[in-house]
C-alpha cells in the first residue's frame, strides 16, 4: 500500500478529473495525476513523466533513470508482482 | 546531482556498515546497550528484513525497532468487526485494499466474512471502488479508508471526485490515521529507550519535514527521513547516528529525490478540505492516542459512511496472549511474545503485526525465525 511503483505517463483520460493513464512494464491503468500536475499547468503537461503511483494516484515525479533501476530491482526481487497483479486487476472497470 | 546507481552499489553499501559500526560502537559501549533506532515506517521494517541488513550490522551496536508505522497491523478488532457488520448488510458492497482482508476481528477477518456469502471486493485504489458504485447504482459502495497521510490524499480525492460527477451511493468508513501524535505518544511512553528514527520517505512525501522538527527540538532526538532501498536505510542510519555522535538532534532528508521540505501542496490541500482531527483514535497494542485519527468534515456527511450507516463502533479488546503493543513499542522483539510462531503465524495471524508483509512480526517470521533461534543462548542449539 505505501511502498508505490514507477510509471510512465501516456496519455490524458480525463482532463476535468485530471485522470491520466500510465504504463508500467506493460500494464496500463487510469490513474489520477491531481498531485503532480503543477500550478497553472494542464494536465497534459504530465506526458512522458515519470511518476511513483501509489493506490492509484501520482503523488511524486521521479527521475527516469531513477524509477527504470527502481523498476529493475523491484523487478529482480519479484517485488513488483504483487503491485503489476493488482494494476491489472484494476486496469479493467468492474 | 543525483546517486541512482551508487544507490544500489554493494562495494557503498560495505563502506557505510563498516563506517556505521565505528561511530556507534564506541556510544553503545558506553552506554552498555545497544543503540536504539526506530524505523517508523513498515516499508522500512520490510527493507530490513528482506535485503538482510539487520544481520549486518552487530548485534551489540544497533538494534532497530520496528515502528507503528504498518496501518493494518494497527487496526484494533472492534474495527475489524464494524468492518463485517457493515459489509454483511445485503445492501452493501464492502470495498477494501488486499492488506486489510486477513487482519483478524473477534469474528474472523473479511476474507472469512466474504467466504460467508459478504460481499467484499478487493481493490487496488479508490478510485476502482467508485467505477463500483457507478456500475451499482442500486447499491451502495462503502470502501475501507485505511493507511497514513500516504494514502490520505487519494481517499480525499476520490470523495471530491464522486461529489463533482454526483454519484450518491459512495461512501468512506473513515479510519485514516496520522503519524505526528503517534509518535509523540510514543516519545512519552515512560519506557521510551529510542535514541533516533528513521523517518517515514512517503509520508513525508505527502507532509514534508517540517511537522518532525519537536522531535529535535523537544525531544532531543535525531531523525533522518529515509527512502526504501537498501542503501538508502544505511545512509540515513548512518546521518542518525553521525548526529548521536556529533551530539546533535536535527531533522534531516535522505530522500530528497522524493520528498520536498513543505510535502505535496494539493495533496494536503485535498486531505484538509475533506478530513478533520478526531479527539482521539484506538490503536491496537497502543491504546487510545489523541488526535492521531481523522474523519470526514460535515459537509461531507453524504459520503461518510459513519453518518450514512449504523455502525456498531465496537470496543473489543486485544487478545490477552498476543503482545502486539510491547512491541510496537520496542520493549520486546516478536520472538519473545509468547504466541508468536505457534499460534500467532502469517497463515493463521492472532495479532495484526503478522499479518502484512510490512509487519514486524510477520518480517522476523519470514526472514529472522532461524537465525535468531540460532543465536539464543538459552536454545542449546550452535549457531
Amino acid at each position: 500500500m505505501c511502498l508505490g511503483i514507477p510509471a510512465l505517463v501516456v496519455g490524458i483520460t480525463d482532463a476535468r478529473n485530471k485522470l491520466g493513464l500510465v504504463d508500467v512494464c506493460g500494464v496500463r491503468r487510469q490513474v489520477n495525476l491531481a498531485c503532480v500536475i503543477d500550478a497553472g499547468q494542464t494536465p497534459e503537461s504530465c506526458i512522458g513523466d515519470w511518476v511513483l503511483v501509489h493506490v492509484g494516484f501520482a503523488m511524486s515525479r521521479i527521475d527516469a533513470t531513477e524509477a527504470r533501476l527502481t523498476l529493475e530491482l523491484l523487478q529482480q526481487l519479484g517485488e513488483a508482482q504483487a503491485e503489476l497483479e493488482a494494476l491489472r486487476a484494476g486496469a479493467v472497470e468492474h | 546531482m543525483r546517486f541512482t546507481d551508487e544507490f544500489r552499489d554493494p562495494d557503498k553499501a560495505r563502506a557505510l556498515v563498516k563506517e556505521i559500526d565505528a561511530l556507534a560502537r564506541p556510544l553503545a559501549r558506553a552506554r552498555g546497550t545497544p543503540l536504539q533506532i526506530m524505523e517508523v515506517c513498515g516499508g522500512h521494517t520490510h527493507t530490513i528484513f528482506r535485503y538482510g541488513l539487520k544481520s549486518l550490522l552487530s548485534e551489540d551496536v544497533i538494534e532497530f525497532v520496528h515502528g507503528p508505522g504498518c496501518p493494518v497491523c494497527v487496526l484494533p478488532m472492534g474495527r475489524v468487526d464494524d468492518c463485517i457488520a457493515l459489509a454483511r448488510d445485503p445492501a452493501i458492497i464492502f470495498a477494501t485494499f488486499g492488506d486489510a482482508m486477513r487482519v483478524p476481528g473477534s469474528q474472523g477477518s473479511l476474507l472469512q466474512a466474504k467466504a460467508r456469502g459478504a460481499d467484499v471486493r478487493m481493490v487496488y485504489s479508490p478510485l476502482d471502488a467508485l467505477a463500483v458504485a457507478r456500475a451499482n447504482p442500486q447499491r451502495e459502495v462503502v470502501f475501507f479508508a485505511l493507511g497514513f497521510e500516504t494514502t490520505m490524499p487519494s481517499t480525499a480525492l476520490t470523495v471530491l471526485q464522486a461529489r463533482r460527477e454526483g454519484v450518491q451511493n459512495f461512501s468512506l468508513f473513515c479510519n485514516h490515521i496520522t503519524i505526528i501524535p503517534t509518535l509523540k505518544a510514543i516519545l512519552d511512553s515512560p519506557e521510551l529507550r529510542i535514541d533516533g528514527f528513521l523517518g517515514p520517505g512517503h509520508v513525508s512525501m505527502v507532509i514534508g519535514n517540517r511537522p518532525y522538527r519537536f522531535i529535535a527540538e523537544r525531544y532531543r532526538r535525531p531523525i533522518v527521513i529515509a527512502g526504501f532501498e537498501p542503501l538508502d536505510l544505511l545512509q540515513s542510519l548512518w546521518m542518525v547516528i553521525k548526529q548521536l555522535r556529533e551530539g546533535r538532534c536535527a531533522v534531516e532528508n535522505q530522500y530528497t529525490r522524493i520528498v520536498p521540505e513543505l510535502g505535496n501542496v494539493p495533496a494536503l490541500a485535498a486531505v484538509q478540505e475533506v478530513f478533520e482531527l478526531r479527539e482521539f483514535f484506538e490503536w491496537r497494542g497502543l491504546g487510545s492516542i489523541d488526535h492521531s485519527g481523522v474523519r470526514m468534515r460535515a459537509e461531507f456527511a453524504a459520503f461518510d459512511a459513519e453518518r450514512k450507516f449504523s455502525i456498531p463502533n465496537l470496543k473489543i479488546a486485544d487478545p490477552a496472549s498476543c503482545q502486539c503493543g510491547a512491541v510496537l513499542k520496542g520493549l520486546i522483539k516478536p520472538r519473545q511474545c509468547k504466541v508468536f510462531g505457534s499460534d500467532c503465524t502469517p497463515e493463521r495471524p492472532l495479532g495484526a503485526l503478522m499479518v502484512s508483509s510490512e509487519g514486524a512480526c510477520s518480517a522476523y517470521y519470514q526472514y529472522a525465525r532461524f537465525a535468531e533461534q540460532a543465536v539464543e543462548p538459552d536454545s542449546g542449539v550452535p549457531a
